[in-house]
C-alpha cells in the first residue's frame, strides 16, 4: 500500500517551473529522504505535499485518499522545519498541545498525547519551559514532538539538521533514525547533505531541476547510479570521470587500453564513454592481484584526513584521486601501483551521461 | 633554538599590551561630542524659553530677557490657558479643546491599528489574489498631498451626514492614517519567520487563530509604534481640524491656534507659551514613556520591504 502517492505534479511560479510532470510513490512506513542541491525544488515538493502551495495541476494522495485540495491540518500530516519554527510566546507544553487545541480535542486527551510525546522525546523536564531556554538540539526535539503528538500518518521533515552544529546534528540523525524504527510512520525527509541521505534513507529520491533524476535505495544510487549527475553528486570525496572510448571490451584513454570487459555492460557498445571510479575503490598493495588494470603512478598532492588520506595524481593524462588508509605514509612524489577493479566502476555514454 | 625560545616566553616583552589607550580629548571625541551638544543645545534652547516665559508676570516679559530664569515664579498663566483663556467669545480656555482632542485620538487610533494590522498580516501572509495591487493602491494612497482630498471629502461627509461631527472627523482620520500603517504592519509580519506561519496551518489554525494566537503575542513593538505615529499625528493635526469640525468641537491645536492668534487686547505671551506647552504634552510623554519600543520597533519594520 503506498502512503502517499504524487501524480504527474506540475508546479509553477509565474513564468518559472520549480516542478514538472513529477510523479513519486512512497510505501508505508518508508523512510523517503529527498536529496539534492539548493534550488532543486526538494523543499518545493515538501511544501506540495504539506498542502503550503497551491500546485498547479496535478494529484496527490495520502493513503489512497485525494488530498489535492484539502488545507495542510486535514491531510494527516506532520512538518518540521529547518529553523524549529517554534512559537516564541508558548512553553513547550502550550506549543504541542496547540494543534490538538485547534482540533477541539478534549484536555484530558490532550494531555495524555503530550505526556507521551515528551516521553518518547525525553523532553518532560522542558515542558514549562519557552523557547527561547532551550538549546538547539531541545527546541527541534519540541518540533519533532509537535508533528508526533499529532499522531499523523505522515511526517516531513524540511531540512530538520542544517541548524545545529556537526556533533548534535549526527546525535539527533541517529534519534530520527530510532524514531523511525519505533513508530515506523512514513517519512520524507528534505537534506542536501548526503551523509544524512544515505544514513536514513530506505530509498532516496535525487532531485535536480524539479525532476528525480534517481529513486533506488541507498546502496543502489552509490554503486550503480543512474546517470553522471547522481554519480557526481553521491560521494565525498566524489567520483573520477576518464574520458575516453570503448572499444570491444576495451577503455581506450590518450594511448593506454584498459581491459573493462569484467564489467556488466547492459549492451555492447562501442565509441565516447566516461569511466567512472569511486577514490575509495582503487586498491593498492596485496589486492592488486588479479586486477585487469593496474598502473604506476606518481603522487602529486596528499590531503591526510585522519581517517583516511587522499591522494591526488595523474592516470593517463587527467586528474586522479583515490583514498588510501589513514595510516599509509606516502610523500609527495613517491611512486606507487594502483589498480581499478572496473566491476565496481561506473560507465556512463558521453552525449547521454546515462548509464551503460 | 627550541630552547632559547621557550626560555625567553615568561618575561613580559616591553612594547604595546593589552587595551590600546584612547585620549579623550582626540579630535574625534571633540567633533562627535561638540556636534551632538551644539546640536541638542539648538533643540532645547525653544522649550527652555517657552517653559521660562509661562511662569513669568506680564511685567517680567516686558524687561525683555527672554533667557533669563523668572524672578517670581507664578502659575497664573497655566490656569489661565487651560480654564479662562478667550477664543472667540467663549473664554473656557484650553481644557475644552483637550477633552475634544482626547475624544478624537482614542477611537481613531484604536479603529485605524486595528484595521491596519488585520490588513497588514493579510497582505503579508495571505498570498491572495489581487493582494499586490491592494498593497500598490494602498501605498500610493501615502503619497498623495491631503489637500488634494479636502474638498471631496467634505462632500463625501456631508452626503452620508457625519460632516462637522467628532464621528466624521474620526473616520477622516482612520481612512488617512491607514496606507503607513498597513505598510508598517505588513513589513513587520514579512519579517517574522515564514516558517512559523506554515507550522500554524500544519497546526490547523485558521486565519484569525493565527493572527490572534502567533502573530500579536510576537508584535507589541510594532503596535507601540503604530499607536505613537498615530496619537502625535492625530493630536498635532491641524488641517482636518479645522475644516471638518465646528467650533464646538474643535480639537486642541485649532482651539491653541485661536488663542494665540486673538487679534484683541494685550498679547499675553506667558499664557500663549503655557497653552502651546499644555498642547504639546501628550504627544511628549508619549515619547518618554515608549521612546526605546519605538526605535526598536521601527528598525524591526524597516529591515524587509
Amino acid at each position: 500500500m503506498n502512503s502517499v502517492s504524487i501524480r504527474s505534479l506540475d508546479l509553477q511560479f509565474g513564468a518559472v517551473k520549480v516542478l514538472q510532470n513529477l510523479d513519486l510513490d512512497i510505501r508505508d512506513g518508508e523512510f523517503l529522504v529527498l536529496l539534492g542541491s539548493s534550488g532543486c525544488g526538494k523543499s518545493t515538493l515538501l511544501n506540495c505535499i504539506a498542502g503550503l502551495l497551491d500546485i498547479t495541476a496535478g494529484q496527490i494522495f495520502i493513503k489512497e485518499r485525494n488530498v489535492t485540495w484539502l488545507e495542510p491540518s486535514e491531510r494527516g500530516i506532520g512538518m518540521v522545519f529547518q529553523s524549529y519554527a517554534l512559537y516564541p510566546q508558548m512553553t513547550v507544553e502550550g506549543n504541542l498541545s496547540f494543534g490538538l487545541k485547534n482540533s477541539r480535542m478534549p484536555r484530558k486527551e490532550i494531555a495524555e498525547r503530550v505526556a507521551r510525546a515528551a516521553k518518547i522525546l525525553q523532553i518532560e523536564s522542558l515542558l514549562k519551559r519557552k523557547p527561547g531556554a532551550l538549546s538547539g538540539g531541545q527546541r527541534q526535539r519540541v518540533a519533532i514532538g509537535r508533528a508526533l503528538v499529532r499522531d499523523v500518518d505522515v511526517f516531513l521533515f524540511d531540512e530538520p539538521l542544517s541548524n545545529l552544529d556537526a556533533k548534535l546534528r549526527a546525535d539527533l540523525r541517529v534519534e530520527i533514525k530510532r524514531l523511525h524504527q519505533q513508530l515506523n510512520n512514513t517519512m520524507i525527509y528534505v537534506t542536501h547533505d548526503q551523509v544524512e541521505a544515505m544514513t536514513l534513507a530506505d530509498r532516496i529520491a535525487i532531485m535536480k531541476g524539479g525532476q528525480i533524476m534517481q529513486l533506488d535505495s541507498p546502496s543502489e544510487i552509490y554503486n550503480r547510479p543512474k546517470n553522471r549527475y547522481v554519480a557526481d553528486f553521491i560521494g565525498s570525496p566524489s567520483m573520477n570521470f576518464i574520458e575516453g572510448s570503448l572499444d570491444n571490451g576495451d577503455f581506450i584513454v590518450a594511448d593506454q587500453r584498459f581491459d573493462v570487459s569484467s564489467y556488466p555492460f547492459t549492451e555492447t557498445r562501442n565509441g565516447l564513454a566516461t569511466m567512472g571510479v569511486r577514490p575509495e575503490h582503487v586498491v593498492t598493495g596485496h589486492d592488486l592481484e588479479g586486477l585487469p588494470i593496474v598502473r604506476e603512478i606518481n603522487v602529486e598532492l596528499v590531503e591526510p584526513m585522519g581517517s583516511d588520506t587522499l591522494v591526488w595524481t595523474t592516470l593517463a593524462g587527467q586528474a586522479f584521486r583515490f583514498r588510501l588508509d589513514g595510516q599509509t605514509s606516502v610523500r609527495i612524489g613517491d611512486s606507487l601501483k594502483i589498480g581499478i577493479d572496473p566491476a565496481n566502476s561506473s560507465f556512463f555514454d558521453k552525449e547521454s551521461e546515462l548509464r551503460i | 633554538m627550541a630552547n632559547s625560545l621557550s626560555q625567553s616566553t615568561p618575561v613580559a616583552q616591553t612594547g604595546p599590551a593589552g587595551p590600546k589607550p584612547r585620549k579623550a580629548f582626540s579630535r574625534r571625541n571633540i567633533f562627535l561630542y561638540g556636534t551632538l551638544i551644539i546640536i541638542a543645545i539648538y533643540y532645547t534652547i525653544p522649550l527652555y524659553v517657552m517653559i521660562v516665559t509661562s511662569l513669568k508676570g506680564m511685567a517680567e516679559i516686558r524687561l525683555g530677557n527672554i533667557f533669563s530664569p523668572p524672578i517670581e515664579i507664578t502659575f497664573q498663566p497655566w490656569i489661565k490657558a487651560w480654564s479662562q483663556a478667550c477664543t472667540g467669545l467663549t473664554c473656557n480656555g484650553l481644557s475644552h479643546g483637550f477633552w475634544n482632542s482626547v475624544k478624537i485620538v482614542i477611537p481613531s487610533v484604536c479603529a485605524s491599528i486595528v484595521i491596519a494590522s488585520v490588513n497588514g498580516y493579510a497582505l503579508a501572509n495571505w498570498r491572495f489574489r489581487g493582494a499586490n495591487f491592494l498593497f500598490t493602491i494602498l501605498i500610493f494612497g501615502a503619497f498623495i498631498p491631503h489637500q488634494v482630498m479636502l474638498y471631496p471629502l467634505v462632500i463625501l461627509l456631508r452626503e452620508i451626514g457625519l460632516y462637522g461631527s467628532l464621528p466624521g472627523l474620526i473616520l477622516v482620520h482612520t481612512i488617512f492614517g491607514m496606507p503607513i500603517l498597513t505598510l508598517l504592519f505588513r513589513n513587520y509580519f514579512s519579517s517574522l519567520p515564514e516558517e512559523l506561519f506554515k507550522a500554524a496551518r500544519v497546526d490547523g489554525a485558521g486565519f484569525w487563530g493565527i493572527y490572534f494566537q502567533i502573530m500579536l503575542p510576537m508584535s507589541l513593538p510594532i503596535f507601540v509604534v503604530a499607536m505613537i505615529l498615530q496619537v502625535t499625528g492625530i493630536w498635532n493635526d491641524f488641517l482636518f481640524g479645522v475644516v471638518y469640525t465646528k467650533p464646538n468641537i474643535w480639537p486642541m491645536t485649532v482651539q491653541l491656534n485661536n488663542i494665540v492668534n486673538s487679534l484683541q487686547g494685550v498679547k499675553e505671551y506667558n499664557v500663549n507659551m503655557a497653552a502651546t506647552v499644555l498642547t504639546g504634552l501628550v504627544p511628549l510623554v508619549i515619547y518618554f514613556i515608549s521612546g526605546k519600543l519605538f526605535v526598536r520597533g521601527i528598525a524591526a519594520g524597516a529591515v524587509k520591504g
